[in-house]
């Protein structure tokens, strides 16, 4: 009780210094929401008043005071650019984004599981492959492997057209098919990873003296592997995969801009350049608040596949 | 045997990959149409653009090119531009100006509806001038608009609107947006007499507008337009490839190379602004007349355009841009012909024979602005001038530069906010507050004062002339072009007109089968 009391308050904390951080940096950076809502023709006056009707006026600690103390009341503002309230704007989008990273997440875990347990287990030529394709794609970025399968799948073989994204809410399954190239995207270089970890992890339980007593107790290698072997090997894979999750979302800001993804990456990015504030604050804190999340989620299942870890 | 392997595979990929762009990039499939023909079923179309509307909704308050662009087909001032560049009348269908120039008297077309289905009265035109006059908040929302004394109503379909002074250029501020006058929330809900009405918005995502069946001229051929967002270059290319975009203003000839000839007429135009590398005249060496004057031989125009756009372009002399045919003079483009070693003997007698340093600033979201700048570079590199280019993310270059005026020399494209010469020659006045490049010629302040207070047209137009001659012969800055704007149009479409403003006019496109 008084762990996850201590784990709550520190969750607290990051999120809040993210969010003055994020308010700091947008202080020191030059740019100002008024120059893209007004334009270069506007008048100082103009200018002056319209930072007066927006608050900007006024010292930076009061502003983030004020920031802060309507955020946690659950008013996030009122963006800028789209004069809309930003949770309006936000709850379209992260139902992108989230669908974005389960497809992902989905991809991540059904391909590199298996792959990893049987590159392991059958070594060879088969293991040698998955090798070679897993440094290949975890040297690529994902931006690029984007632009890539938009080419094959997009151009070539026209399996779905590029561009043409329908949001979740007007045709869930239509959405969830464009989304499955992104999504793939996102997750090469993760299941990459993750089958190099699980690959490694196997090999080297497959030392331990217990597999050896395994053994000579008249177990069969693939008998061994999967009922004792794999428990072990599997505990830092899943940690990592938790981990993922964290990741994914952070690797769609990049691929939503390949993808022409309405989705939270891409607001990030336009709130930014806009300074856009509310927009950015909002996202920026609930990116901080995905990733802590995740991070608490995976010490818990750290905690539960290992006992060892629950003394602690 | 492991190096083989992996070597094999990479090659796989490759081959792979490039086979793919190279077969079919080009060659749309059966499975290219499937939207299409559903379109074409629906009278409707997809309009790529590259920026979201990012500024204010309500037609008074928004300022950014790209709005104005949509907002072109939603609203109609009491006069509009045609594609020729003339004023003609939109909600008003007539005007009589009295004999000192002073008071405009315009009458409101018979049968003019807003989209929400009220008829328009003077009223709602009172109401929207007096908007944008309005100075509570520290300055009229437009500029121009202070130089009003009365707007009132005659009766219900007559407006006076009477100036302090005579202004041959007044009626084209009259371009702005009548709205209704108990519209709420114009920022949200967008209401005009354009003919076109806005559906919806969904922000970084589209903007659907449709046809407005009571429009009083002639109506959109379309019925229903959508506009969708493709912030990267490279995904607006392949959604236009794969098939998601019907019509796109605005490409590079990189972007339009890309598309098959079969599939998309590549229509072009300009861009309607003058790109130049603008330098800081309280900057030295800039300050010296004759270092400009060595700049500007030193720049090979034609090998910039080849360079940026493929030839593509027009070359400028000075502030004024083509499609102004008006006051255009192409005997200034060139005035500075290229001339390397005229350019080194006018740098090495105004004392700088070794050269020197120099930084052109250029916001680096402009592809064409900083192509432009590479080429600049090396030209000057050739007679001497050690350049450097700094690239700045835009909101960095508008405050440094545009509102700070702390830079040496930039490269920005600079277009007319209404369709007068003024729009473009005042900002050069010593004293006018966007005057960036603190160009300082009391002879050309002069001549301005002269050109507002002209009671004629032609007296107005020929001293607008002897403006653009005093910037080009005092080497204001280095003119380069004005430049292309190319539009995809898929195959089976029609109707795009361009404009000597930066609109696309949607209502007159239409399938042509």
């Amino acid at each position: 009780m008084k762990h996850a009391a201590k784990k709550l308050g520190l969750m607290l904390l990051t999120m809040l210094i993210v969010s003055f951080l994020a308010f700091l940096a947008f202080q020191i950076i030059p740019g100002d929401p008024t120059n893209t809502l007004l334009g270069s023709e506007a008048t100082p006056e103009r200018v002056a008043a319209l930072r007066a009707e927006l608050g900007l006026d006024r010292p930076f600690f009061v502003r983030y005071f004020d920031w802060i103390t309507d955020f946690v009341q659950g008013d996030f503002g009122k963006s800028y650019s789209y004069s809309m309230p930003v949770a309006d704007m936000l709850s379209g989008k992260l139902a992108v984004t989230l669908l974005l990273a389960a497809i992902s997440f989905l991809l991540t875990v059904i391909v590199s599981i298996p792959l990893g347990i049987l590159s392991a287990d059958c070594g060879g030529w088969f293991d040698r492959i998955v090798t070679v394709l897993g440094q290949v794609t975890m040297a690529v970025p994902p931006f690029f492997i984007g632009i890539l399968l938009t080419y094959l799948f997009g151009i070539t073989l026209h399996w779905f057209t590029p561009g043409e994204f329908v949001s979740p809410g007007v045709d869930f399954w239509a959405s969830a098919g464009y989304l499955v190239f992104p999504a793939a995207a996102i997750a090469l270089p993760r299941i990459a990873m993750t089958v190099k970890m699980l690959r490694s992890g196997i090999m080297g339980e497959l030392n331990k003296d217990y597999v050896r007593t395994s053994h000579s107790r008249g177990n069969t290698r693939r008998a061994t592997l999967y009922r004792h072997v794999l428990r072990n090997a599997v505990v830092p894979t899943v940690a990592f995969l938790a981990m993922t999750i964290a990741d994914i979302v952070a690797g769609s800001v990049v691929v939503e801009q390949v993808f022409a993804i309405p989705g939270l990456g891409r607001l990030l990015l336009s709130s930014i350049s806009n300074r856009d504030y509310p927009v950015v604050q909002a996202i920026i804190v609930m990116m901080a608040f995905w990733v802590v999340l995740v991070n608490f989620v995976a010490d818990l299942i750290n905690q539960r596949l290992d006992p060892r870890l629950r003394l602690q | 045997m492991k190096k083989f392997v992996s070597l094999f595979l990479v090659l796989v990929m490759v081959s792979a990959v490039l086979c793919g762009c190279g077969d079919g990039s080009k060659k749309p499939g059966a499975e290219w149409n499937k939207g299409y023909e559903q379109r074409k079923l629906n009278n409707e179309i997809v309009v790529g653009i590259a920026q979201d509307l990012e500024d204010s909704l309500d037609p008074h308050q928004s300022s950014s090119a790209g709005t104005r662009e949509v907002f072109f087909n939603i609203y109609e001032g009491l006069v509009k531009p045609n594609s020729a560049g003339e004023l003609i009348y939109a909600v008003a269908e007539d005007m009589k100006l009295s004999s000192d120039g002073r008071t405009y008297t315009f009458y409101i077309r018979e049968g003019v509806r807003f989209h929400n289905g009220q008829s328009v009265t003077a009223a709602d035109v009172v109401y929207s001038i007096k908007r944008c006059a309005d100075t509570s908040g520290g300055a009229p929302l437009v500029a121009a608009f202070s130089a009003i004394e009365d707007v009132k109503v005659v009766d219900e379909m007559t407006v006076d609107i009477t100036i302090k002074a005579r202004d041959l250029d007044f009626l084209s501020y009259l371009t702005v947006a009548i709205v209704p006058e108990n519209a709420a929330d114009l920022a949200t809900k967008p209401c005009g007499t354009g003919p076109f009405k806005y559906v919806s918005r969904s922000p970084q995502e589209n903007i659907i507008i449709e046809r407005f069946d009571d429009y009083w001229g002639k109506k959109a051929e379309l019925s229903r337009v959508t506009y969708k967002i493709y912030e990267n270059a490279e995904t607006l290319v392949m959604a236009l490839k794969g098939g998601a975009i019907d019509l796109c203003a605005h490409l590079t000839s990189a972007q339009a190379k890309q598309l098959d000839e079969d599939y998309f007429q590549i229509l072009e135009g300009t861009m309607n602004l003058v790109q130049a590398v603008y330098l800081n005249h309280k900057a030295a060496p800039f300050d010296n007349e004759q270092v400009r004057q060595a700049l500007c031989y030193a720049i090979d125009r034609q090998q910039i355009m080849n360079f940026v756009a493929d030839g593509h372009g027009t070359a400028v002399g000075s502030s004024m841009y083509p499609a102004f045919t008006k006051y255009f003079m192409p005997e200034l483009t060139d005035y500075y012909k290229y001339d390397p070693a005229k350019a080194k003997k006018l740098l090495a007698d105004a004392g700088y024979p070794n050269g020197f340093d120099m930084t052109i600033m250029v916001a680096s979201n402009n592809k064409p602005h900083v192509d432009t700048a590479e080429v600049v570079a090396q030209q000057l590199r050739a007679i001497g001038i050690n350049v450097t280019i700094q690239q700045v993310e835009w909101q960095t270059w508008y405050d440094e530069a545009y509102k700070g005026r702390n830079f040496q020399a930039t490269i920005v494209g600079l277009d007319a906010s209404n369709m007068t010469a003024r729009a473009l020659l005042e900002r050069f006045t010593s004293t006018h507050s966007k005057n960036f490049t603190n160009y300082n010629n009391p002879d050309y302040d002069a001549l301005f004062q002269q050109a507002i207070s002209a009671t004629d047209d032609a007296a107005q137009t020929a001293i607008y002339k002897q403006m653009q001659r005093e910037l080009t012969e005092t080497a204001a800055n280095l003119y380069i072009q004005d430049l292309c704007d190319l539009v995809a149009l898929r195959e089976g479409l029609t109707g795009v007109e361009f404009y000597p403003t930066y609109v696309l006019d949607l209502s007159t496109v239409k399938f042509t089968k």
